[in-house]
C-alpha cells in the first residue's frame, strides 16, 4: 500500500552542526507511528521540517505526502493538507473559552463578525468527540492539564486532520489522564486518522504504535513493526542509546538509618478557595539514606504538599509541624527551609527551578550564594570553582559553566536545578517529577545521583507520575488522594496493583 | 532546544570576528557613543568637545544619570518607575520652600529632601512589593500624585534664587590643590589615576580569568578597548583641566556609578536583583526575599530621585513647577538604550550611563547645531527604537 507520508533522506543542518543526517520516515494511512529517541535526537527537528516550520528549502531531502510531493512553506501551508501538530507546550488561550481557543484564527464567522451559535453548536460536537463534557464558555484556565491536552486534540479535529502530530502528549499527564488519551488516539485511528506520537514513555509506545521509528543522533536507527511481533522495551531502549540497558534503574542497597524529618498534621487551605482543604492531616516520616516516594494521581496534592513544606510557598491556614532530628524547626519561609535543611526541586524547572537568562554558574549559586561570598561581595572565582565541580560531577553536558541554561536540553537543565540543591547543603530533598521530559540516558544518570546522595545520608522524598520509576527507586512508598495519605508500602509490598487499587478503593 | 546536546550553541566561537558578534551588544554601544560624538564633532565644528562645552555635558546630564542609576535597579527587578520626574520637581521644590521661604540650612533641608525622597520610593514601593499592583500603575499614580504636589507647593510660582553654598551641589568645582589653576593639576591627576585604574582593572581580571581557565575577550579587543577608554578619561581629564577643573557633580556622578556598578556586579544583593527580575517565582524559592528587594529598589529609586531634584534644582538655581517634566522618559530610554530588558533580569550600570551619554550628547549637539525641539525628540524617539531593534534583532540571530 502506498504510504500516507514518506520523508526520503532529510538533511537538516544549523550552523555548525547536522541536526538531521539523511532521516527516512515513512508513515502508512490509518496507523499510529511511535517516533523514539532521546532528547537531542532530532525528532522535534525532524517534525518542524514536516509541519512546514522549518519551510521547504531549507533542508535537503524530499516529502511525499498522500502520493505527491510537497513543499510546505509554512505551518498554514501543511494544516492546509491536514497535517496537525500538537506541541508539547500547549497552545491555548488560558483565559479564552473552549470555544473561542477551538476556533481561534478559523472563527465561525461571516463577514467578521463571530457566529456564536454555530461556533457553540461545533464545540459541543468536537467536545462529545474527545469525551469532554465541559461547557463550551469554560475558560480553558480553568481546566487540568488532561482536559487542556483533549481541548488541543478538538482543536486539530475542527480542522479535518488527517495526519495528527502529538509531541510528548503525556509528558505533563497523570496515569489515568494519559490512558484516556491513548484511548481517544485509538478511537481516532479506528475513524481514519493517521497518527504521529513522539513519546519517551515506552509503555505507552507498545501500547498503541503499530510502527515504530528509532531516530538517535539525527538519522534513523530502526524502523519495527509492532503489529508483526512484539517489541520490548529493551529492545527499543538498546536502539535508543546504542547499548544495551539491561537495568533501567541502578541498583540499590537500602539502608535507612536514624529519622531525619519528621511531618506531622500536616493541613493545607487552598490559597484562594476557603474553605478548601488541600492537604489534610498528613504524617510524613524521612530517614538518612532512604529515598520515600510519593505515588499519587495529578491533583491529589503532592505538589502542593510538598510546596507548602518548603516554606510555605502554597496554601494557607497551613498548620502542623516539622521536626529535623526530632527538633522542632521553622519553616514559615524558604530561606528558613532552607536553614533547616530542606531542598525542594521542583516539577516545571523552567517556570521555577531556573533564571533562564542567566548562565550555569549563576543559577547553580543562587540559594547559596553567601558560601561564595565574603562580606556579601561575590567571589567570582571561587563560584566558578564551584559550578565546573557540579558540571564535571552532574555530567552536565556544556563546555563551560557560562552558557544561558535556556539554551540547555532538559536532561542538562535538570541537573543544574539538581546542582543548585545540592549546592544549599540540604539533608532532605524533595524531588518533584525529577525526571519529567528528559531522556533515558539523562533519567538513568538523575538516579544514580539519587543513589549516590542517599548513600551520603541525605533523606529524598521523590514525587512520581511513573509508577515504574518511584517502584524502582524507593525503598517506601506512601500513597496519596485527595490531599490525605491512604496508605504506605514498603517497597517489597509495593506494586502497580497495590497502589492503585489503594487509590480507587478511598 | 533540542540541538544544544549536539553541542551547536555551546561550542564557544573562536576567532575575533565570532567574538565580535557575541559581544555585538556591549561593543555597539560603545561604537555608538563614539561615532556619535565624532559626527557632532564633525557637524558642529570642533564646538562638541571645547572644554567648556564638555563641563557643560556632564552638568547638563548629571541628573539623567544619578536616576538612570536606580532606574536600571528598578528595571532589572522586572519593574519600571514612571514617577522620577515628578518625584525629582517635587523634592526642588521642597528644598526652595526649606531653604529660600523657611530659612531652613542648608545641610538640614538637604537631609529632609533626601528624607523624603526615601519615603517617597518607600510608599510606592510598598504597594508594589506587597500588594503586587504593578508598577507602571503605583508610578503612573505617583507622577501625578507628585507633579501635583509641586504645584501645591510652590503655589504655581517659581522660587528662588538659592543661596551660594546650595548652588555648590551643581555648579561648583573640586578647588585645585596640585596645581596653579590652568592647567588644573587635579583634574589633570584624577584623569590619570582613573585612566591608569581601568588599565589595572582590566589586566587583573584577565590575569585572574586566565588562572582559572575563564575565556577572556581577544588581546587585540583587550588592548583597543582599553586605549580607548584610557584614553578618552585622559582626553577628557585635560578638556575639563584647560577649562575650571572638575565639578563636584561629575565627581558624585562617578562615585555612584562605580558604588552602583559594584553593588550590582558583585555582590549577592545585586545578585539576587538580577535572579528576581529574571524569575521572580524561582528567585523565591530559592529563599530570596523579593517582596524586600522589590521595596528596597523603590526606596533606592526614590533616594536618588531626591539627589537628582536637589541638583537639578541647584544648577537652574530655582525651583520650578515644570521641572522633571517628562524626565522620567529619559531616564528610561537611557536604561533600554544601555541594554536593558523590559522583561526583566537583564541591563548593566555601565550600559545605561553610556546610553544616558548617548541621549546628553545628543541633545547637546542638535542643540549646538540649532535643531529645534520637534525635530530632536523625533530624533531621540528613533535612536532609542533603533537601540531597542538592535538588541532583539541580536537575540533572534543568536537564538
Amino acid at each position: 500500500m502506498q504510504p500516507l507520508l514518506e520523508m526520503r533522506s532529510i538533511t537538516k543542518t544549523f550552523p555548525g552542526v547536522k541536526a538531521l543526517d539523511a532521516v527516512t520516515l515513512s508513515v502508512r494511512e490509518g496507523e499510529i507511528h511511535a517516533l523514539v529517541g532521546e532528547n537531542g535526537a532530532g525528532k522535534s527537528t525532524l517534525m518542524k521540517v514536516l509541519s512546514g516550520v522549518y519551510p521547504a528549502g531549507s533542508y535537503d531531502g524530499e516529502i511525499h505526502y498522500d502520493g505527491a510531493l510537497a513543499a510546505f512553506h509554512s505551518i498554514a501551508d501543511s494544516e492546509a493538507r491536514g497535517i496537525i501538530i500538537i506541541h508539547q507546550e500547549l497552545a491555548l488561550v488560558p483565559l479564552l473559552s473552549i470555544a473561542e481557543n477551538l476556533f481561534l484564527g478559523n472563527e465561525r464567522a461571516r463577514r467578521g463578525v463571530i457566529h456564536w451559535p454555530e461556533t457553540f453548536r461545533r464545540t459541543e460536537e468536537l467536545l462529545k468527540k474527545v469525551g469532554l463534557s465541559e461547557a463550551p464558555t469554560t475558560l480553558v484556565d480553568s481546566l487540568g492539564v488532561g482536559k487542556q491536552q483533549l481541548v488541543e486534540i478538538a482543536k486539530a479535529l475542527s480542522k479535518e486532520v488527517r495526519l495528527l502530530i502529538l509531541d510528548e502528549p503525556t509528558a505533563a499527564l497523570s496515569e489515568a489522564d494519559s490512558q484516556a488519551l491513548l484511548d481517544l488516539i485509538l478511537e481516532l485511528k479506528a475513524q481514519g486518522v493517521t497518527s504521529i506520537i513522539i513519546s519517551h514513555k515506552l509503555n505507552e509506545v507498545r501500547r498503541v504504535a503499530d510502527t515504530i521509528t528509532v531516530i538517535r543522533d539525527g538519522t534513523t536507527v530502526s524502523t519495527l513493526d509492532a503489529r508483526e511481533h512484539t517489541i520490548t522495551e529493551d529492545r527499543i531502549v538498546r536502539d535508543m542509546v546504542g547499548r544495551d540497558m539491561a537495568h533501567r534503574y541502578p541498583e540499590r542497597e537500602r539502608r535507612a538509618g536514624k529519622t531525619l524529618m519528621e511531618v506531622r498534621n500536616w493541613n493545607v487551605w487552598h490559597p484562594e478557595h476557603a474553605g478548601r482543604q488541600v492537604i489534610r492531616d498528613i504524617g510524613l516520616t524521612v530517614r538518612a539514606g532512604e529515598i520515600v516516594g510519593i505515588a499519587g494521581l495529578m491533583g491529589s496534592g503532592r505538589t502542593e504538599l510538598a510546596m507548602s513544606l518548603f516554606g510555605r510557598s502554597y496554601g494557607r491556614h497551613i498548620s502542623g509541624t516539622v521536626e529535623m532530628h526530632g527538633k522542632p524547626v521553622d519553616v514559615s519561609d524558604v530561606s528558613r527551609a532552607i536553614g533547616a535543611g530542606l531542598a525542594y526541586v521542583t516539577e516545571d524547572r523552567k517556570s521555577l527551578g531556573l533564571i533562564l537568562e542567566e548562565n550555569i554558574q549563576r543559577n547553580i549559586t543562587l540559594a547559596n550564594l553567601p558560601r561564595v561570598s565574603a562580606h556579601a561581595v561575590i567571589n567570582e572565582a571561587e563560584e566558578t570553582r564551584v559550578a565546573e565541580r557540579f558540571r564535571s560531577a552532574m555530567n552536565i553536558r556544556t563546555p563551560n559553566v557560562f552558557q544561558k541554561v535556556m539554551n540547555l536540553s532538559g536532561g542538562n537543565q535538570q541537573k543544574v536545578v539538581l546542582s543548585k540543591w545540592l549546592f544549599a547543603d540540604p539533608e532532605v530533598l524533595i524531588l518533584d517529577e525529577p525526571t519529567r521530559g528528559i531522556d533515558v540516558g539523562a533519567k538513568f544518570e538523575i538516579y544514580n545521583i539519587m543513589n549516590e546522595l542517599s548513600a551520603e545520608g541525605k533523606g529524598i522524598v521523590m514525587i512520581s507520575s511513573e509508577m515504574p520509576e518511584l517502584l524502582g527507586m524507593c525503598d517506601r512508598i506512601y500513597v496519596m488522594c485527595e490531599g490525605a495519605f491512604v496508605g504506605e508500602l514498603s517497597a517489597d509490598e509495593a506494586s502497580q496493583e497495590r497502589i492503585m487499587s489503594l487509590i480507587v478503593t478511598e | 532546544m533540542e540541538l544544544a546536546d549536539h553541542g551547536a550553541k555551546s561550542d564557544a566561537p573562536k576567532g575575533v570576528g565570532a567574538y565580535l558578534m557575541a559581544h555585538m551588544r556591549e561593543y555597539g554601544l560603545l561604537f555608538a557613543l563614539i561615532a556619535i560624538m565624532v559626527f557632532f564633532q564633525v557637524v558642529t565644528d570642533g564646538t562638541l568637545l571645547k572644554p567648556v562645552n564638555i563641563t557643560n555635558l556632564f552638568l547638563q546630564n548629571s541628573y539623567i544619570i544619578i536616576m538612570a542609576l536606580g532606574m536600571l535597579v528598578v528595571i532589572v527587578s522586572g519593574n519600571i518607575d514612571l514617577s522620577v520626574g515628578s518625584v525629582m520637581g517635587f523634592i526642588g521644590a521642597l528644598a526652595a520652600v526649606m531653604i529660600v521661604e523657611w530659612g531652613w540650612p542648608m545641610p538640614l533641608a538637604v537631609l529632609a529632601c533626601l528624607l523624603t525622597g526615601i519615603l517617597i520610593g518607600a510608599a510606592q514601593g510598598y504597594w508594589v512589593a506587597y500588594w503586587k499592583i504593578p508598577s507602571f500603575i503605583v508610578t503612573l499614580a505617583g507622577m501625578l500624585v507628585f507633579r501635583g504636589m509641586s504645584l501645591w507647593l510652590l503655589e504655581g510660582q517659581s522660587v528662588g534664587p538659592f543661596p551660594k553654598s546650595f548652588q555648590l551641589l551643581s555648579t561648583g568645582f573640586i578647588p585645585d590643590v596640585l596645581g596653579i589653576g590652568r592647567p588644573n593639576g587635579t583634574a589633570l591627576a584624577a584623569g590619570v589615576i582613573a585612566a591608569g585604574l581601568v588599565v589595572w582593572l582590566g589586566l587583573r581580571e584577565r590575569a585572574r580569568n586566565r588562572h582559572y581557565g575563564i575565556e577572556s575577550e581577544p588581546t587585540a579587543f583587550f588592548v583597543a578597548r582599553t586605549v580607548v577608554v584610557a584614553g578618552a578619561l585622559l582626553f577628557i581629564a585635560y578638556k575639563l583641566a584647560t577649562f575650571r577643573g572638575l565639578p563636584n557633580v561629575l565627581i558624585s556622578m562617578v562615585v555612584l556609578t562605580v558604588v552602583y556598578a559594584f553593588i550590582t556586579e558583585n555582590t549577592t544583593l545585586g545578585r539576587r536583583i538580577y535572579a528576581l527580575g529574571g524569575n521572580q517565582k524561582a528567585a523565591k524559592l530559592s529563599g530570596i526575599k523579593t517582596e524586600r528587594l522589590t521595596f528596597l529598589a523603590f526606596v533606592n529609586m526614590g533616594l536618588l530621585a531626591a539627589l537628582a531634584g536637589l541638583i537639578f534644582a541647584a544648577r537652574l538655581n530655582t525651583a520650578t513647577p515644570k521641572a522633571g517634566f517628562a524626565v522620567e522618559l529619559d531616564v528610561i530610554a537611557a536604561v533600554f538604550i544601555g541594554g536593558a530588558s523590559m522583561s526583566g533580569g537583564v541591563g548593566k550600570i555601565v550600559g545605561a550611563v553610556v546610553g544616558a551619554f548617548i541621549m546628553g550628547v545628543m541633545n547637546n549637539g542638535m542643540s549646538i547645531m540649532g535643531i529645534g525641539i520637534d525635530y530632536q525628540q523625533v530624533i531621540k524617539g528613533l535612536v532609542l527604537l533603533a537601540a531597542v531593534f538592535f538588541d532583539v534583532y541580536n537575540k533572534s540571530k543568536q537564538g
